[in-house]
């Protein structure tokens, strides 16, 4: 989230500590994002890369109900539930209406799942609609809304913590997270993880495709100490290169930079150096053609993304990133989970360099968070318990006790992946202002070097049965999380543009 | 409708029954429609006729996004009574949303033309990002063509266009100075359409939902004020309703964050908040089913609401010049020295708050 990286770089700038409730409640509201946002991911934004909703109407109930029984104790696996759900999808259909489900690739030869497995993923993906809906209001309690949490300040944060107040976060809140915590981890354990394990055995070959880059960078998350992009964290930091789990490498944000060789921009220096966001510049030059238009010319400048480097290499982000370094860095409960999956599948490690590893490394961060909001939870309830109500250092709070000039910078990991704001502050103004995102580090157009990104690295060498309807394209550009509706182009091997999609 | 319809628990058994066929219960569905009608302030004889108009109809819906962050989309998934599955599902057919929709590239453009060409004039557009006009419009592109020129085809073609959160109505953070793309609202890209704006940073989903069912119930838009905000949920300020206000009246105002006044959940006035100024329901209707608001979560209004609210409303954390309406229980010699000096410039800056505000809905 912006604001975390925001408030962050400002904090850092100005070498503001944040009291210890203030990055509880941050932990809290990051941590409910990640896993809320993770099972949207797979339920309401991929699923439907593998699961064929058509086919779920000719699914038996009773067998999809045997089934739904042996992998998971979830309550909702009657005969009669999935009958049901199934009647539903029945008089949807029926009705001629197709609405989102319009002009899907149903019955395309790539989807593989029986329909019984077809009808119960639609169910969990119409209960994963309600589900999000209620566990997202931890962070609603804690950010004021959701989307677009309103508590943040540089210093802390807005929302006040005392246990005899009804204005402010007391034990009636300690109660209202813990009841919605524990219907997160419950749904992520017995239906989401269950459901990945399900379909990923008809899949496996998708274990094969999709690797990208082979660089992955984690900025680490959820602090455990309060000073400014502390190391300390629940998630490590640390890059894991050339697909190399034996070395974790440190993160150094000077050695981060971005290209606009073949983005819409120019450089004051030349559009082949590319600069530290402190010297960035963001100014617009677009040589593209005129719309309407059919095609980019990709020898060209062909984006609006920047192309962001980390030492002059290409870097996957995002869950999959986040969860080797942890392996690699020796997380126990990451290391565990990982082995388990991994063993459950019957693949080693190098699975995980895929597209389904990096769909099964979300649902992995999910299930390990999950786990780790009471955590977080309980230390604001001890603070409260000891006196401790600050959710604000204020010291720095008015301009007039700003230095001159200042620069800082706001690590942060958003559920996509690696997000960092750089900030230069001057007279009490932002003179300098640039955020490198976790869409751009993935989806990043080539750089001066030529260097693939990691979306078109990961493209390469995928089968498409019918180029028409790319369904195998959108199953890698989807595990990426992709945070817009995002172009690709998909060039055939004499570099002729074959097909052009837009991935949602 | 049928002629018990002013029986308001008469809602016809046969339509309760099929809608328990696709999921909805029934004990939702009249609560639901319950709750429409109340926040619609609509009498209780509506109650049936929301049922019917929900339950009979099936209107297309088609949902675009420009220069956006996907925030009001994410606000149509927090959506409650009725819940987002049954809203694309059951009550809508959603033919195309970029991030909820199956199919991609070609096949999803293929939905929306499917949509403008066999539902000319019948379909509603939601429209959720602003529209840069400038350099023909090349700064937001999807599958080749401009922003502006989808929005003329799909919004002048439809029903109604209801623009969806700040940007779309105004322009938003894109078109915060200096506007480099020329970014614009619904309104403003397409002078023709019909447009009912739901500004906010996000919307709030229940204002959308509202919307449509007043437009199926009543066969008509909401009225709106000049800024084309619905006067159900943009009627009044912030200020008018909150939850805060005995606190503004008597002078108590939190000082610091964190402060005695803050747990107490004092008035947020001098942490700048901006509710004096700000239209919107917030304070009534809240967010996540009810779950809290930015001035209950101890933050003040930022004025998300309000057009062009980066620019005007900033900085967020400074205090508005002057609100009018201290010491209905204290007098203003006791409420502090800053205060008074705010006070005794008063006249002057009170005039200027008021020509800034003066594209708002002026009533005092």
């Amino acid at each position: 989230m912006h604001a975390t990286a925001s408030v962050r770089a400002v904090e850092d700038a100005l070498g503001i500590t944040i009291p210890d409730n203030a990055r509880i409640i941050r932990n809290l509201i990051s941590g409910i994002q990640y896993v809320q946002d993770h099972v949207i991911h797979f339920y309401h934004l991929h699923a439907l890369d593998w699961v064929d909703i058509v086919s779920a109407l000719s699914a038996s109930p009773a067998k999809t109900s045997a089934l739904a029984q042996k992998i998971s104790d979830w309550p909702k696996s009657s005969e009669d539930y999935f009958r049901g759900i199934r009647d539903r999808i029945k008089a949807f259909v029926d009705r001629g209406q197709l609405g989102p489900f319009s002009n899907g690739y149903w019955g395309h030869p790539a989807y593989k799942l029986p329909p019984e497995a077809n009808l119960m993923a639609v169910a969990h993906y119409l209960e994963a609609l309600d589900w999000q809906r209620d566990v997202i209001k931890i962070q609603a309690l804690l950010g004021a809304k959701n989307p677009h949490a309103q508590t943040y300040i540089v210093g802390g944060m807005s929302i006040p913590v005392d246990p005899e107040s009804q204005n402010a976060l007391n034990a009636g809140s300690i109660a209202f997270i813990s009841g919605l915590a524990a219907q997160a981890k419950d749904f992520v354990e017995k239906v989401y993880v269950p459901d990945v394990l399900a379909v990923a055995p008809f899949y496996l070959e998708w274990a094969g495709y999709g690797a990208g880059v082979g660089n992955f960078m984690s900025y680490g998350e959820f602090p455990n100490d309060n000073e400014s992009n502390t190391a300390n964290m629940w998630l490590p930091r640390g890059i894991i290169l050339d697909k190399d789990l034996s070395k974790v490498h440190p993160v150094d944000q000077q050695k981060v930079t971005e290209y606009i060789s073949r983005s819409w921009y120019n450089y004051s220096g030349g559009d082949d150096k590319a600069k530290h966001p402190w010297d960035g510049e963001t100014n617009y030059n677009y040589t593209g053609p005129q719309p309407p238009y059919e095609y980019l010319n990709t020898d060209e400048k062909y984006s609006w993304l920047k192309a962001p480097r980390y030492d002059d290499r290409a870097m996957e982000v995002g869950p999959l990133a986040r969860m080797l370094v942890a392996y690699a860095s020796g997380h126990e409960r990451v290391q565990e989970v990982v082995n388990s999956v991994l063993k459950t599948l019957g693949v080693g490690p190098s699975a995980l360099f895929s597209t389904l590893g990096r769909t099964a490394a979300r649902a992995i961060e999910t299930l390990v968070t999950a786990e780790q909001i009471p955590v977080w939870m309980n230390q604001l309830a001890a603070n409260m318990k000891n006196g401790d109500m600050r959710i604000h250092n204020g010291e720095k709070w008015d301009p007039s006790t700003w230095p001159a000039e200042a620069k800082g910078y706001g690590f942060h990991e958003a559920p996509r992946g690696a997000l960092c704001h750089w900030v230069k502050i001057k007279d009490k103004k932002i003179e300098n202002y640039q955020c490198v995102v976790p869409g751009t580090w993935n989806a990043s157009p080539r750089d001066a070097g030529n260097q693939r990104g990691p979306y078109e690295e990961a493209l390469v060498g995928t089968p498409i049965a019918n180029p028409d309807q790319p369904v195998e394209i959108l199953r890698t550009i989807h595990s990426f999380d992709p945070c817009m509706a995002c172009a690709v182009h998909v060039l055939d091997a004499d570099g002729n543009e074959v097909i052009k999609i837009k991935v949602k | 409708m049928n002629s018990k319809s002013d029986d308001p628990m008469h809602i016809a058994p046969e339509l309760l029954e099929s809608l328990e066929k696709k999921g909805v219960s029934r004990r939702d569905f009249i609560k639901w429609c319950t709750g429409m009608a109340a926040l619609l302030a609509l009498p209780s004889s509506f109650i049936p006729r929301i049922a019917e108009a929900v339950a009979s109809q099936k209107p297309y819906l088609v949902w675009l996004e420009y220069q956006d962050c996907a925030g009001d989309t994410e606000a149509l998934l927090r959506a409650t009574k009725p819940t987002v599955s049954q809203i694309i599902l059951d009550i809508f057919s959603v033919e195309y949303h970029e991030t909820i929709m199956a199919p991609s590239g070609f096949a999803a453009e293929k939905s929306l033309e499917d949509v403008v060409k066999n539902q000319k004039g019948k379909y509603f557009a939601v429209v959720e990002g602003s529209i840069p006009l400038k350099d023909n419009g090349v700064y937001c592109c999807i599958g080749g063509k401009s922003a502006i020129d989808i929005v003329r085809e799909v919004c002048g073609n439809a029903a109604a266009t209801l623009a969806v959160g700040t940007c779309a109505t105004h322009g938003g953070i894109p078109a915060a100075a200096p506007n480099p793309t020329g970014a614009v609202g619904v309104q403003e890209a397409v002078p023709g359409a019909t447009v009912v704006n739901l500004p906010g940073c996000p919307l709030n989903v229940e204002n959308l939902t509202a919307t449509i069912v007043h437009y199926l119930t009543l066969g008509r838009l909401p009225q709106t004020d000049r800024l084309g905000r619905p006067l159900f949920a943009y009627g009044k300020r912030i200020h008018d309703n909150c939850e805060r206000r005995g606190h503004f009246d008597a002078g108590q105002y939190v000082q610091k964050w964190g402060d005695e006044g803050h747990r107490q959940g004092w008035c947020l006035y001098e942490m700048g908040c901006k509710g004096p100024e700000t239209f919107h329901n917030c304070p009534t209707v809240k967010y996540n089913e009810g779950t809290s608001w930015p001035v209950q979560a101890g933050h003040g209004c930022i004025g998300c609401s309000e057009p062009h609210f980066w620019d005007s409303m900033s900085p967020f954390y400074g205090r508005l010049p002057n609100v009018p309406g201290f010491g209905v229980e204290k007098t203003a010699d006791k409420i502090g020295a800053g205060l008074a000096a705010a006070t005794a410039a008063g006249l002057a800056i009170h005039a200027v708050g008021r020509a800034v505000s003066s594209g708002k809905k002026d009533k005092e």
